[in-house]
This record gives structure tokens, sequence and C-alpha cells, in this order.
């Protein structure tokens, strides 16, 4: 921002609002094109190349009142439709949630450490997911099958567990909730362990769904997550400033006129609703929720207006690319995606970190 | 305008009595202080008229009306605070911390238009502060981030200020200057003032009214004249015999001095006398 457009606001002439955030809305008016276009080359790559036109061409026929006589054989458009573009869609939705959730959960624990995955959602999805792989039997009910329903309910479970033994009156001190957390979720994470090890030949899908795939997305499944993702997003969103307020500290929000403790609980029942939706199909990946806020952060800024929404757009557009390298890079065997986001994310962000040489990024 | 009537008034942490019957009011246009010893409950005595800390006992009443029913947002449009020691995240530049004193003046869905933007750049000119607006908070030292949040008040644009030491960490000129501001706002835009100071000639030159606390109990209330006399100053803070008037206005002021043998005239002669006995220092002197 400039102040120098401020000045004159003073003096009685008007601003357009927006003016003196402009570079971070410009930032998020191209990584939403960059998403866009990110979603066409992942859909153009893989064992089949297809070229971008063709791409384009299949896209836009689907759409209603575009008329494009098709040149393309079947095959190219159910490589596309049925299998690329729901996987990207899917990975961009995931990388989305799990980096607005952990962009939520930082700036509402007002801690750089904070990830989705603290205050046990991850391992209660975890747990539901197992037991859901050790049922001897399978059932299907909104969308959801057997594993993915007992993910999502475990992670949602497991939270209000959390939330209720960390409940003070009608206060609830962050401290006591992320020490709950920690510790019901390593209580969790034993169990799972025990699981893993006393469960034979399914072994091979336990471990490919903690470390997540995204190689059986399809459309039923972006349909499911979708709206939990989005309405806990527009919630989010909804508050982000009041979530800079609450980074002074919860005396001074409430002196500004924040109602604290409905906000903490809003913020934390919309993370925890988006964090479940994303991890129940895919799996419990990890990385994107710490480090995609962190990155936005180092390079936009601590506010949360731009800091939400710039983390959904980075978040997706990462989410992306590195299912691409996922599935590409040793094909045809696929590498569990949670490896993938390590080894690519980490080297970058380190960079960041180093050439921004901040002494304190939070 | 708004009349602020403190009635009855209990405090406690747990079962911990902090403050027992705290009775006062404050009139639009009028700037009172609470003075008392460390830990007297004059903090606290802030935190509960923020609506912070809920009292065990008696109300709080801003133009009759009892905070405890009046919404968050509501209250923040009537009432700033200036918090001791404010805890302010580092990578938040000033202005930005600034524009958070509009935050209750906002819906939803609203972003700050050119007039909050304006009423922010006024109060960071006001308290000049202006001037390392885009600096980060990390980067502020103890005195400017005070006048910082003294600024973020004035974005608030409350009818009734409270403040909690906002003097502490300024040097004299700033003490001048902070506390002028808050006495010319208060004078001519009929706000009211509540301050909590340490420091009490700052409080008998400012303040048109005291109350002295002592261990979460009123000791006296009254104009500075009638407050800070050398009785009271024994009996709270056990100290003697050290009030005067003041040369120029003869409004009283309380000047210390040290025990025997320290710092003073005489004792720094006899300890050069007893040196220059021992050959410690040579003709120099």
């Amino acid at each position: 921002m400039t102040l120098n457009q401020i000045k004159p606001a003073f003096m009685g002439q008007s601003v357009p609002t927006a003016l003196h955030r402009r570079s971070r809305v410009y930032a998020i008016l191209a990584l939403l094109i960059a998403s866009g276009g990110v979603v066409a080359f992942a859909t153009a790559v893989g064992s089949v190349e297809i070229p971008f036109v063709t791409i384009w061409r299949v896209l836009l026929s689907q759409l209603p009142l575009v008329d494009i006589t098709p040149t393309w054989p079947s095959t190219i458009e159910t490589i596309i439709l049925e299998i690329r573009l729901p996987r990207a869609i899917l990975a961009g939705l995931v990388g989305a949630a799990l980096a607005l959730a952990g962009a939520t959960y930082q700036g509402l624990f007002r801690n750089p450490l904070a990830d989705p995955y603290l205050i046990g959602v991850a391992q209660g999805a975890a747990l539901g997911a197992v037991v859901g792989f050790l049922l001897p039997f399978d059932w299907h009910g909104m969308g959801f099958g057997i594993v993915p329903m007992l993910a999502f309910a475990g992670a949602l479970f497991s939270v209000a567990i959390v939330y209720s033994l960390a409940r003070v009156g009608k206060t609830l001190p962050v401290t006591t909730l992320i020490l709950a957390g920690v510790a019901l979720g390593a209580l969790w994470g034993s169990i799972v362990s025990y699981l893993i090890i006393t469960s034979g030949e399914r072994i091979h899908g336990i471990i490919f769904w903690l470390m997540g795939s995204f190689s059986l997305s399809q459309w039923s499944e972006v349909k499911v997550v979708l709206p939990y993702v989005v309405v806990g997003m527009v919630i989010i969103l909804l508050y982000s400033r009041s979530l800079n307020v609450m980074q002074l500290d919860e005396e001074q929000a409430q002196q500004l006129g924040i109602n604290v403790e409905k906000v903490k609980l809003i913020l934390l029942a919309a993370a925890t609703l988006i964090t479940a939706a994303a991890v129940c199909f895919v799996g419990t990946i990890g990385f994107v929720g710490i480090i995609i806020p962190h990155a936005v952060r180092l390079i936009w800024g601590p506010d949360h207006r731009f800091l939400l929404p710039l983390s959904v757009l980075t978040g997706a557009v990462f989410l992306i690319l590195v299912d691409l390298v996922a599935r590409t890079v040793l094909a045809p065997t696929e590498v569990p995606i949670g490896v993938i986001t390590a080894i690519c994310g980490a080297p970058f962000f380190l960079y960041l970190l180093r050439r921004k040489k901040r002494a304190v990024f939070f | 305008m708004i009349k602020l009537e403190v009635q009855n008034l209990g405090l406690a942490y747990g079962r911990n009595v902090v403050m027992r019957d705290l009775t006062f009011q404050v009139m639009p246009g009028e700037m009172v202080g609470l003075i008392g010893p460390n830990g007297s409950g004059k903090s606290t005595a802030i935190k509960a008229l923020s609506r912070v800390i809920p009292p065990y006992s008696g109300r709080i009443l801003l133009d009759g009306k009892n905070i405890s029913k009046i919404p968050r947002g509501d209250l923040a449009r009537l009432l700033g605070v200036v918090p001791q020691m404010p805890l302010l995240p580092s990578t938040f530049t000033a202005f930005e911390i600034v524009l958070m004193g509009r935050n209750p003046h906002l819906g939803l869905l609203q972003y700050e238009g050119a007039r909050d933007l304006a009423i922010t750049w006024q109060a960071m000119e006001r308290t000049a502060t202006h001037s390392f607006a885009k600096r980060r908070i990390g980067e502020l030292s103890g005195g400017e981030i005070q006048r910082i949040v003294i600024a973020r008040v004035l974005a608030q644009e409350p009818k009734l200020i409270l403040l909690d030491e906002p003097t502490a960490n300024l040097d004299i000129s700033h003490q001048v200057q902070i506390l002028g501001l808050i006495r010319n706002l208060c004078l001519k835009n009929s706000l009211t003032v509540v301050i909590a100071l340490h420091d009490l000639n700052l409080a008998s030159q400012y303040c048109d009214r005291l109350i002295l606390i002592n261990s979460g109990q009123v000791h006296a209330q009254g104009t500075p004249r009638e407050v800070i006399n050398p009785r009271n100053i024994k009996e709270v803070y056990g100290v003697e015999g050290c009030v005067y008037a003041h040369p120029v206005n003869g409004l009283p002021a309380v000047l210390l001095e040290a025990g025997s043998g320290k710092h003073t005239k005489s004792g720094e002669a006899a300890t050069i006398r007893s040196l220059k006995h021992k050959g410690a220092i040579n003709g120099g002197i």
C-alpha cells in the first residue's frame, strides 16, 4: 500500500478502496488464471499426450450453447473428462482446502507450527479410515464409501472430543485446545499403528491411504467434497478481517469489537469441516497445510484478507502440479502424493525463507 | 458524549478478590485518573470497564445502560481501550494496526473505505506516528508501539477512552504530547476519559479528578489537590513528606528524596572527599 494515495483522501478527494492493495489484488487474479491453466496442463500430460487445442475444444464442447463438432476419438474424450479432469479438480480442491485450513489454524492459534492436523483431525480420520479398511463389509451412502465415511466421521468426532475436553466454562483457551489435540492425536496414532501391524495383506491399501493418493479420483468424489469445501471457505473468508484483529491478543480483539469466543468456534468448525472433507477420500496429505500459508505470508504479507484467498489458490495450483509429478515421474507406477509434496515443496520453501531473511516471519 | 457510572463494582480472579465496592462516575469532557500502588487493581478495573472480565458484583453503566447488555461490536464504537504493554503481531505494519481501530465500524462484508483510511491517517498524524506508518511492528521501539496503540484508539472514534499506563514507555516529550492530545480531545470533543497512571505528577497535572486505590478499595476520591496530600501518600505508599506545590500552577507535585548518603549532593561530596583521602582521585576533579 502506498500512503501517498491515502493522503489525498484526507484532503477530501475520494480514493478507490482497494487501490492501496493493488499488487495483491493482481496476484489473486493472476493465480486464478494460473489455476485454470494448471488444470488444463495436468489434463494434457500423461501416458497419452493430448494437445492443448484438443483439451480446450473438448472442455468447451461440454458447455451449453457451444456447438463444436467432435473431431477427436471418444477415448480421448473419456481420458480428459472421466479420468484426468476430475483428478486435477479434486487435487485442486484438496490443496485449496488444506492450505486454507492451515492458514486459518495458524491465524487462530497465532502459532507458526499450526497445521490442519494439529488438533487431531488427521489422526481421527486415519483411525476411521483404518477401521473402514479392516471391516469385513462395505457400505455406501451419501456418496461416501465406508472408508471415506469413517474417515470423515473420525475427523469430526476427534475434534469434537478435543473441543469438549479443552473448553473451560464459556471460553476455549487456545493452548489447552492444542495440547488436548496433540495428546488425543497421539492416542489415535498409537491405535492406528497397532491396527496396521495386525492388518495382514490389507496393509498396502492402508499405507497408501495414509500417504495420500488421487489415483482413484472420480466426479462422484468431487461432488461430495465440493459443497463442504465451498461452504467452509465462504465462512472462513467472511471472517478474515476478524482473524486480522485476533492477531492482537484476545483482550484487544474483544476491545475492538470482536466476539472472540464466537469467532473462534465458527472458524474452528469451518476449518475442521473442510479438512475432514479434503482428507476423507484422498488420505492425510501432509505439508501443504503448513507450508503454503507460510509461503504466501512471506511473499504477500500477513493480512488475512489476502493471505486466505491467496492460500486457497496457491494450495490448489501446488497440489495439482504435485499430483501431476506423482503420477508421471515413475509412470506407470504412482508415487504416494505425500512423498512428493515435501520433495517438491521443501526446497522451494527453504529458498523463500533464505531469500526473505526476515528474522520473524509470523 | 457519554456518561460512565460505576456502582459498587466488585472484581475477582477466581476466589481472589482484587476490587471491592468501587463507585465513581465520569461526565463527558472529564478526565479521571486512577492512581495507586502496583497491584492495587487499576488494570483490573480497566479490564472490567471494557467488559473483558465480568464483575462479581455491582454494575457499569454507559448513559444508564449496563455494559454487559451491550453487544461487543456496539460497545467498541462507544468505548476504546489503550492497554498496558499491548502485544502486537510483529509482521503487520504500523498502518495496518492503526487501521484495525476501524473494525467496529465495518460490517462482515465491508472493506475500509476512503473515509476509514483518512480517519486512520489523521489519527497517525495526531500521534506523530505517520512517519513510520509503513514500518513493521517488529522494527519499532516500545514508545513507538505505545503511540501506535493510542493512534488506534483515536481511529476507533469512541466516546469513552480507557487508558492503562499510556505513558509508561514514553520519554517526557511524548508524555506531554500524548497526554496533551488526550486532554484536548476530552475538552473539545467532550470525550469521557479514564486513565490509570503510575506517575502522580502527570496525574496531578492532567486529570480533573483522581481516584486513589489501595489494595482493591478506594482510599480517596476528588480533585488532585484533595487527593494528593502528604497524609494520603504516606498511608497508601508509605512514603513520607514529599508533596509540594508546583511552582507554576500550584498543583500538588511529588518530589522524591533518596535516603542518606546516596546520590545526594552532600553524599557525593562525602564520597569524593573520602576517595581523595585514600589517594584514588588526583587533583583532576
